[in-house]
């Protein structure tokens, strides 16, 4: 692995935004010199414990975006990923800057936290009781959870459910969810009074824009939930409207595992944890091919209609 | 600012010579500390030292939990080494040739200090040069396969270096590195394996498993750590050096045969190196007279060595490696490269590295790429 250092003061113009933010139980240190970045962190992290750069404070990450300096700057105007001093991944236009950003902080706490198991899904709140939304492919998981947001139910996570390994709970992050291409239009429709930021092209083809966190979600970050649905949601547009069929749990189990990010190197622990989280859990496949209709079979689970 | 990244002293390498200092530590230290770790694969090692010190109580626990994390992650990571080491030696057994377990997967067979908050990559072995391509054959009928290589690399590795190309094995994907010496071929210092394999010992943990004797596997760190070009991991084999002797300091006459041994391989430089740096650096309790009768194995200019390797064994990080280390750096990687090779291959083995480095290396796109913390 190579690294290339971040060398203070080369290949920077212009102001540079530099912050603390808390998120959920972190505290990233976030950077840029690109003035639309940093716009939208303000906009979309707004609510969010910050403090100013010159504070005497400890931060898990030091992540930023920023433009790469030479002739790449010029001719393309790209930008560039850092953690740390740590570059993992190509550059991209200036114009992705907060995919870049996004998909960074994701990384990091997928791939270098030890201290939660953390799981490829969707996690929202209702009645104190949590759903834990895995996520396959093209299932419909950020188009399912933003529509669930929207309709009261709090956020704790569009992608990473963080479970704790001490207590089995899980933590929130209540950051901005990502949707793409039709799920954009539907959610536009869904909920218009939510503040999403201008598409732009994402890297497999098509659109991403990414849409702010409720305010009442970031306020009430700190409140950990205890698991107590796992459903799979597979959007199929010849489907019915919306069906929810029970799932053995050692099935639920292995999907999980698989979603697990570096799940071998918790040992026995991890898999005591995620085991003892699908115990508890109800567990369900929804196929759907409609957003409300889907809306309102998860909250029927909540409201008790569907008992196994 | 420039000036003070290449005269002060890390961090990381302060706290690990006196962790009592941590109670100094300000928001923003432990924010630099925890940086200098990852970048120097040594935030379990760090955890590690912490401990046996017994001031975790000093460490808040928003750092604390990333460092006890990764030390259990580490210890995931030794108990499965146990099972990989498994599959080379089961091989090489029936190959029946000598094979001695080398680094990071001796030290945790071993049970050995440096095993622990450790992150772990290949598998290194020597077995005696003669039965190199017996074990190659073995290993390979074992589900062990060649790495690809092209033509120059792969003669460059068996000809003129001390390996055969690393094998992977098919299902577990463990990397095994095959030596017969612990210094290339054509070094400018020979070394007799045989004598290696003469001393070795059964391992703590699998008395099946031979490893090297303790001088020997201190010489064979030190010169790992001082002959090669290499300093990413600097500081880590620093501390890996300290760790080893310390605990094998404490048998009686260690110190007198660990000199005796570096005469006798041909290893005094590395040796003179290793207990001078350890001792300044990180406080390691070598005795005086140790010092003073490895003095015989000083190269011509000590100060200049000194200030070029006290650049190089720091985090590779940009707060505590500027300009002036860079040149350091540099000028310990030509002559790693001077000490492995005569000037007639050296030359050309240089340029086509620099030419396969400027054409674009170093960069990953793809998730899966390995963490930062190790």
């Amino acid at each position: 692995m190579a690294i290339s250092p971040v060398l203070p003061g080369r290949g920077r113009s212009g102001e540079k935004f530099g912050k603390f933010i808390g998120i959920g139980p972190f505290v990233f240190f976030l950077s840029t010199d690109i003035p639309l970045l940093a716009a939208m962190i303000e906009t979309l992290y707004e609510g969010f414990p910050a403090w100013e750069a010159s504070a005497n404070r400890f931060a898990d990450f030091h992540v930023g975006v920023h433009r790469v300096s030479g002739m790449r700057r010029i001719v393309r105007r790209q930008a560039v990923f850092d953690i740390d001093g740590f570059r993992p991944f190509f550059p991209l236009a200036s114009g992705q800057a907060l995919m870049m950003l996004e998909g960074g902080l994701n990384w990091a706490i997928a791939e270098n936290i030890s201290f939660f198991l953390v799981i490829h899904a969707g996690v929202v709140e209702r009645n104190g009781l949590a759903m834990v939304l895995p996520a396959p492919p093209g299932g419909g998981k950020s188009t399912l959870t933003a529509g669930l947001v929207h309709r009261g139910w709090r956020l704790l996570s569009d992608e990473l459910a963080l479970l704790s390994l001490e207590e089995g709970t899980l933590s929130a992050l209540a950051r901005p969810i990502a949707l793409k291409n039709e799920s954009i239009g539907v959610i536009r429709r869904a909920a218009p009074q939510s503040w999403m930021t201008p598409p732009m092209p994402n890297i497999e083809g098509g659109d991403v824009i990414y849409l702010k966190p409720p305010a009442d979600s970031v306020a009430r970050i700190g409140e950990r939930a205890v698991p107590a649905f796992i459903v799979v949601p597979r959007f199929q547009r010849d489907a019915d409207a919306a069906l929810l069929e029970p799932k053995s749990r050692p099935q639920a189990f292995r999907e999980l595992a698989d979603g697990t990010y570096r799940l071998s190197l918790y040992g026995r622990r991890g898999f005591e944890t995620l085991a003892g989280m699908v115990d508890r859990c109800q567990c369900y496949d929804l196929r759907f091919s409609d957003l409300d209709a889907a809306i309102q079979a998860c909250e029927r689970l909540t409201r008790g209609a569907l008992r196994r | 600012m420039q000036a003070r990244i290449d005269t002060a002293e890390p961090l990381l390498r302060a706290i690990l010579a006196a962790p009592a200092r941590l109670q100094e530590l300000s928001g923003r230290d432990w924010d630099l500390l925890l940086r200098q770790a990852r970048a120097s694969t040594l935030v379990g090692g760090l955890a590690h030292a912490i401990e046996q010190d017994g001031r975790a109580g000093l460490v808040p626990p928003e750092v604390w939990r990333h460092l006890e994390g990764e030390r259990r992650f580490a210890q995931r990571l030794a108990h499965d080494v146990r099972q990989e080491v498994e599959r080379v030696a089961e091989p090489l057994r029936l190959a029946g040739t000598d094979v001695i377990l080398l680094k990071g997967a001796a030290y945790v067979l071993d049970d050995l200090p440096p095993a622990h908050g450790r992150s772990f990559s290949d598998i290194d072995v020597m077995v005696p040069r003669s039965d190199i391509a017996a074990a190659e054959r073995y290993l390979k009928i074992s589900g062990w396969r060649s790495k690809e290589l092209d033509r120059w690399d792969d003669r460059f590795y068996r000809v003129w270096m001390h390996e055969v190309p690393p094998l992977v094995h098919a299902a577990s994907a463990s990397v095994v590195d095959l030596h017969h010496t612990i210094v290339p071929l054509t070094a400018r210092i020979q070394l007799d394996a045989r004598l290696l394999f003469e001393a070795a010992r059964p391992a703590a943990l699998d008395p099946t498993i031979k490893v090297l004797a303790p001088a020997d596997m201190v010489l064979h760190a030190a010169t790992h750590l001082f002959n090669e070009g290499e300093f990413d991991r600097g500081l880590r084999d620093l501390v890996d050096l300290d760790l080893l002797l310390r605990h094998f300091g404490q048998e009686p006459g260690f110190w007198r045969r660990l000199l005796a041994r570096a005469e006798q391989l041909d290893l005094g430089r590395p040796a003179w190196y290793a207990l001078r740096y350890t001792a300044r650096f990180l406080g390691t309790p070598v005795p005086e007279a140790t010092l003073r009768e490895s003095k015989r194995f000083a190269p011509a200019l000590p100060p200049v060595m000194d200030r070029l390797f006290e650049r190089a064994l720091t985090p590779p990080h940009p707060s505590c490696r500027g300009i002036g280390t860079q040149l350091a750096l540099t000028l310990l990687y030509w002559r790693a490269h001077h000490l492995r090779l005569p000037l007639h291959l050296l030359i050309p083995h240089l340029l086509r590295k620099s030419w396969k480095r400027g054409a674009g290396a170093g960069q990953v796109a793809q998730p899966g790429v390995p963490n930062l913390n190790r």
